[in-house]
């Protein structure tokens, strides 16, 4: 089973690119997934699983969003290079 | 590597300490590592102080030295019969003694080796039990994990704490297991060693984040820790060598034998230790909903351990076809 520590960082790459091109103002508030619809709920109370995912969404989007262009030109060098 | 050299010695004396620890009739008094406070449990690192790099291995340095002095034997000391280049000498070990403050200081902020040193802070007798719990945890009856001021006591005085021994002995163990039995499959290469560990560690990976991504979605679980989450999701190699070995000797019948009962008893075992700590922190404010998710959460995981256990394992027992070792 030639399941590398390689392959696991691409796939996470892979996975982190789709979160990255989820667009807020286009497509999450469409479905109903955007964050200002959110505030309707108390504070201190349990935040459901939906608006902990909607978090997480933007959390990734924000904080990822500058790594994910150095990371993904060095991936492609990389396959580039070594095939 | 100065700490490299630390920690590797710090196993070994981790091995050679379980021996003494029963002849000893009180605990060492705790030892202040790298300036951290007190901690909660026996520091053994410092027992054995000439086995760090400033001391010298017995054997070959009683041959060049020629203690005319009587300092710490240093070889080629008979060259530097100058008192001043014997100061400077002094001087260099103390200043090479703060560097190795230092660098220790620095690497804690990254790694956290004081933490992770709890988890190795263990004896023969400890692991000995858990093992034994591993495999048999039926007529085990209190599960609960002692504290000692807020923190959790180190597993050398309470068996159901968790440890990071086990699990990376256990690991290498597999390693080491899966390449004699592609020894006997005539399959074995050592790049096939390395392609192993680097899969097992990417499998163990994966559950660990899938884990911790749900416990972050479910809103549950503050207090594990991811290296106690890492301990609980390693016993399984355990299993996994049990029934590879059970393989050897009875073949496919003796492995789905024990792999099935190894599921039962790891189940059973993850499902009691987990649910002290997860269910207790359900507190007022979940009105009951916390636990019952995080309840799910942790059936799931008895579920999904044993087909890991079977994916991890089945193509060194069974015969699954040629594998290519070509990364596309």
């Amino acid at each position: 089973m030639t399941f590398t520590l390689y392959s696991l960082f691409e796939a996470a790459l892979l996975c982190v690119n789709a979160v990255a091109v989820l667009h807020e103002e286009r497509f999450l508030s469409k479905v109903g997934w955007g964050r200002d619809d959110q505030t309707t709920r108390g504070f201190g109370e349990d935040p459901g699983v939906k608006s902990q995912l909607i978090n997480l969404i933007h959390s990734i989007r924000t904080v990822m969003r500058i790594p994910l262009i150095f990371l993904n030109i060095v991936t492609i060098l990389f396959k580039l290079i070594l095939g | 590597m100065i700490t490299s050299n630390n920690f590797t010695s710090a196993i070994k004396i981790r091995l050679q300490g379980g021996r003494r620890s029963r002849q000893q009739k009180q605990p060492l008094p705790p030892q202040y590592g790298y300036g951290q406070g007190p901690q909660f449990f026996d520091d053994t690192t410092n027992i054995y102080p000439n086995l760090q790099f400033q001391g010298q291995p017995p054997g070959p340095a009683t041959g060049w030295n020629n203690q005319t002095f009587g300092q710490p034997s240093f070889p080629g000391q008979q060259i530097l019969g100058d008192p001043m280049a014997a100061m400077a000498m002094q001087y260099g070990q103390t200043l090479a003694g703060q560097g190795k403050v230092i660098v220790n200081e620095k690497l804690e902020k990254f790694v956290s080796v004081s933490k992770l040193k709890y988890y190795f802070a263990v004896d023969t007798a400890y692991v000995a039990k858990k093992l034994g719990l591993i495999f048999f945890p039926f007529t085990h009856s209190d599960w609960s994990v002692h504290y000692n001021q807020e923190e959790p006591v180190a597993p050398r005085y309470d068996i159901n704490a968790p440890d990071l021994y086990i699990p990376s002995m256990a690991f290498v163990t597999y390693i080491l297991t899966a390449g004699y039995l592609l020894g006997t499959q005539n399959k074995f290469s050592p790049e096939q060693l390395g392609i192993h560990a680097s899969s097992a560690l990417a499998w163990l990976t994966i559950e660990l984040a899938i884990i911790l991504l749900a416990l972050y979605v479910l809103n549950i679980g503050n207090s594990l820790k991811v290296l106690d989450l890492t301990a609980f999701c390693s016993y399984k190699y355990v299993c996994m060598i049990a029934a590879v070995l059970a393989s050897l000797i009875f073949s496919s019948l003796g492995y789905f034998a024990v792999l099935c009962y190894c599921s039962l008893s790891l189940d059973f075992f993850l499902l009691r230790t987990l649910r002290v700590s997860l269910l207790s922190q359900s507190t007022s404010d979940h009105y009951g909903g916390g636990s019952r998710r995080s309840l799910y959460l942790l059936l799931v995981l008895c579920v999904v351990q044993p087909f890991i256990m079977y994916w991890l394992t089945r193509h060194l027992v069974l015969d699954v076809g040629v594998q290519s070792n070509v990364m596309e």
